[in-house]
């Protein structure tokens, strides 16, 4: 029974997308990986990490790193305001808040409607899955998996 | 979902065995080995020995083990004849040998299975020398070398009376089956595979009845069995065809008769219900087989990860309590009632996290126990002669904790025996007893247990370690300034360990280095001291658990950092007449006349809005086995007790930091990092 209630779940997350901000960028990310939204929370710094983790936050004892996808994406830090949102993702048990300038909505972009980026800038794109398209919107899907393993050599220098 | 069900119980079973077997192999060691310095084995021991044998076998014939089961059954023939016979001539140092030789075959099979790997070691040559002592003994002792009759009691066949009472969440059972089942021929041990029929069944029947009844008991049933099948008539809610499939799964199966009944009087051998006796079938075997622990307060065997979810439920229990009763909104407030409750709820949220952590602790009795084989095999091997004292064995330590020092406990001890113990000729010479002595000895200490390994052997070489320290450049200072205890430190450093020549000489070096990382890693200490010719102590200093420290917190900027209490020596205002600075700009400070190190905190970490000036701040000197630093600090918040929290796994796979092992929620919700004094002082 448990399994049955699981794949039906899993059957109304398919195809759904968390999208958010990025300065006027949307991104979307697979909802089946976020576990909550909250608002920003006093951060603890970690010493000697990349400039993009922020460091840990208390989740109701629960220790959890925050990642600022601004930086992580070479952007300008931007000071966080009350619309600064971290969304917890949890990927390979991995549990990770994602700092955003902004939540907007979920929203459903079947397969069909999804392309993959431009290969020519792959180089550029590796933290984009693909990109999606509703109505007259164009979402750039991120790929979780990337985020999370992937070592950004030069944000480690940059220390 | 009955397949699944059935692999479950398979797996618990497995588990459970498992334990139940290491258990058992552990106590089989330990009586051997007291047998051995005994010089005999009492008939106690044998008993034990035999039993522990019997249960062993009868279990791993269950798990289809069929190596481990035919060996504990040669050395249980072994133990029969010696409890039945009484045989004068025995050779005991022989005999001991057999035993701890199954008892390694039997654990390697268990760490197969337990690993998930086939279990496929043969163990006819120790089978072969068990039985040829065997009939040996019987040799020496005037007997025909004719196989002996066993002494079978004599029982009347009759039916077993025995009803499963505890499995009363079933359907009212309704069918009534019957059941004949014969085994494949040469199969052997049919009396337990038909126990292990009776277990696999007994969840799905109401009330279960077989013939022969006394399978466990009687070994003879295996051949009433072997003639006449295994008869077996139950009541179950069952269907035919779920039965049929169930029992066709008897693994060396070659027959099975099943008819359903009308009514339980159709069985031949079904009893009358006024007969049934009140004790169920499992506690009839754990009767039998723990006579000797019935002595003992009750115990059960917990899961760790389950005592891991509590502990640390408890530990969030007592951030919140904190975070409640030291809620800035009560400021000013006037709330004696609150207070009085709060302090009531903090009464209760204490005991109930010392009864937590008392729950983890265990006794190191078991740890230290290990020692007496290694102590017995090494010293056979390498001629000399030992003897083991162990003090203090029922101090009590964390279960993790425990993990950690068992192989740094087991390398220390080789090390006195190999390199501190001399040989009994030149001990002799010395004027000493030619039987070495190592003395293991633990103790409370505060938070702390303090674990001491003395040898009276010939103690460390001051001269060589530090000619060999020199040569693979480990000096750090001046050679002359090196202290006696700074010099013997030198052993765990991993470039002396790897040379044989300097653990020819001097001693202690296989993995010492890897001893200091054990021990770190708890959060431990290490100390040695010796005496040429006298003898060398070696001292370990361990918390008493993972789980919980008592930690400085300190605060450098807006962030705070907790140090684990055992590493600060003291801390205090630093003057700036006591501050030297070198050419290189690097900071020291003069503390009675030594020269420390300094390490800004603030600087290592980059830490923004610190205090700078040596004036404001707070100096904390951080002590290691290796050496001394001053760390500098904003000020001290307080002393506490914190629950350890990993580092999240994220920033493991990203930052190489060194220096931060944990982190901790503080009272007031904010986050603390536990910083590593052997880290920190690395970083100098």
């Amino acid at each position: 029974m448990a399994e049955e209630v699981m794949e039906l779940d899993e059957d109304t997350q398919k195809d759904k997308y968390l999208t958010f901000f990025i300065g006027k960028e949307i991104y979307g990310i697979d909802i089946r990986l976020v576990t909550e939204i909250i608002g920003i929370q006093p951060i603890t710094e970690i010493p000697e990490v990349p400039v993009y983790v922020k460091g840990i936050i208390n989740l109701r004892g629960k220790i959890i790193p925050v990642m600022d996808v601004r930086l992580r994406f070479k952007k300008e830090f931007l000071a966080y305001n009350d619309r600064t949102c971290v969304i917890v993702i949890e990927a390979h048990e991995i549990a990770l808040g994602l700092i955003v300038d902004g939540v907007a909505e979920v929203l459903r972009i079947g397969e069909e409607n999804i392309v993959p980026p431009p290969e020519i800038r792959a180089a550029q794109n590796k933290y984009i899955k693909g990109i999606g398209k509703t109505g007259n919107e164009v979402n750039l899907l991120l790929d979780c998996d990337k985020l999370l393993t992937d070592q950004d050599e030069a944000a480690i220098v940059d220390l | 979902m009955n397949t699944k069900g059935l692999d479950d119980a398979v797996d618990s079973m497995l588990e459970m065995f498992i334990f139940e077997t290491n258990q058992n192999l552990e106590q089989l060691e330990q009586i051997t080995i007291q047998s051995e310095k005994n010089g005999a084995f009492s008939g106690e021991e044998i008993n034990d020995i035999f039993r522990i044998m019997h249960t062993i076998k009868g279990s791993s014939a269950m798990m289809e083990a069929l190596e481990v089961t035919a060996l504990a059954h040669a050395v249980e023939d072994i133990f029969f004849y010696v409890r039945e016979k009484k045989p004068e001539k025995l050779d005991c140092s022989i005999l001991t040998d057999l035993v701890l030789n199954a008892a390694d075959f039997i654990k390697t099979e268990i760490d197969k299975m337990e690993a998930g790997e086939k279990t496929d070691a043969i163990a006819a040559d120790l089978i072969e020398s068990t039985s040829a002592f065997l009939l040996q003994l019987k040799q020496i002792n005037g007997e025909q070398p004719a196989k002996i009759t066993l002494p079978v009691k004599p029982k009347p066949i009759q039916a077993s009376t025995q009803k499963l009472s505890s499995y009363i969440d079933l359907d009212e059972p309704v069918n009534v089956f019957q059941a004949k089942i014969t085994y494949k021929d040469h199969c052997e041990m049919e009396n337990i595979r038909a126990y292990t029929l009776i277990n696999n069944v007994k969840g799905i029947v109401g009330e279960l009845h077989y013939l022969p009844d006394n399978i466990l008991e009687d070994d003879e049933s295996a051949n009433i069995i072997r003639k006449n099948g295994f008869n077996i008539c139950f009541t179950t809610s069952k269907e035919y065809d779920e039965i049929s499939v169930l029992l066709n799964r008897t693994i060396f199966l070659k027959e099975l008769e099943l008819e359903q009944l009308t009514d339980v009087t159709e069985c031949s051998y079904w009893p009358k219900k006024e007969m049934l006796p009140k004790k169920a079938l499992p506690e009839q075997i754990i009767a039998k087989g723990e006579e000797r622990e019935i002595n003992h307060p009750s115990m059960i065997s917990v899961n760790v990860t389950k005592l891991d979810i509590l502990m640390d439920l408890v530990g969030e229990l007592v951030i919140s309590e904190a975070m409640v009763t030291e809620n800035p909104d009560l400021q000013g407030l006037d709330l004696d009632n609150f207070y009085k409750a709060a302090r009531q709820l903090k009464k209760i949220s204490t005991e109930l996290q010392d009864g937590v952590m008392s729950i983890r602790m265990v006794p190191l009795s078991g740890t230290f126990q290990k020692m007496n084989r290694i102590v017995r095999d090494m010293s056979k091997k390498l001629n000399k002669q030992a003897e083991l004292v162990l003090v203090g064995e029922e101090t009590e330590v964390d279960k993790n904790v425990i993990e950690h020092i068992s192989d740094p406990l087991m390398h220390l001890i080789r090390n006195s025996l190999d390199h501190g113990i001399e040989l009994p000729e030149d001990r002799k010479k010395a004027g000493k007893n030619p039987v070495g002595k190592i003395t293991l000895e633990a103790k409370n200490a505060g938070n702390e247990v303090i674990i001491n390994i003395v040898d009276d052997g010939q103690g460390l070489n001051k001269e060589k370690i530090l000619k060999k320290a020199k040569e693979n450049q480990l000096l750090y200072k001046n050679e002359s300034d090196f202290t006696d205890k700074e010099i013997y430190s030198f052993i765990f450093s991993p470039g002396l360990s790897t040379n044989e020549k300097v653990t020819e000489f001097s001693g202690r070096g296989v993995g010492m280095d890897v001893v200091m990382k054990n021990i770190n890693a708890v959060g431990g200490n290490i100390i040695v001291n010796s005496e040429p010719g006298k003898g060398s102590m070696i001292t370990l200093k361990i918390p008493l658990t993972l789980a919980i420290i008592t930690g400085m917190t300190i605060k450098v900027g807006q962030s705070r950092y907790t140090i684990p209490i055992m590493s600060i020596r003291e801390s205090f205002k630093p003057s700036l007449d006591n501050i030297l600075v070198d050419p290189n700009g690097n900071e020291m400070i003069m503390v009675r006349g030594k020269c420390y190190s300094i390490m800004r905190l603030h600087q290592l970490y980059n830490i923004v809005g610190a205090v700078t000036d040596f004036n404001d701040g707070i100096m904390i000197m951080i002590e290691t086995e290796k050496t001394t630093i001053g760390l500098f600090a904003d000020q001290l918040i307080g002393q506490q007790q914190i629950v350890v929290k990993p580092i999240p796994a994220y920033i493991k796979n990203i930052s190489k930091t060194q220096g931060v092992t944990g982190c901790t929620l503080l009272g007031d919700g904010n986050i603390s990092l536990i910083l590593d004094a052997v880290g920190i002082v690395n970083r100098v």
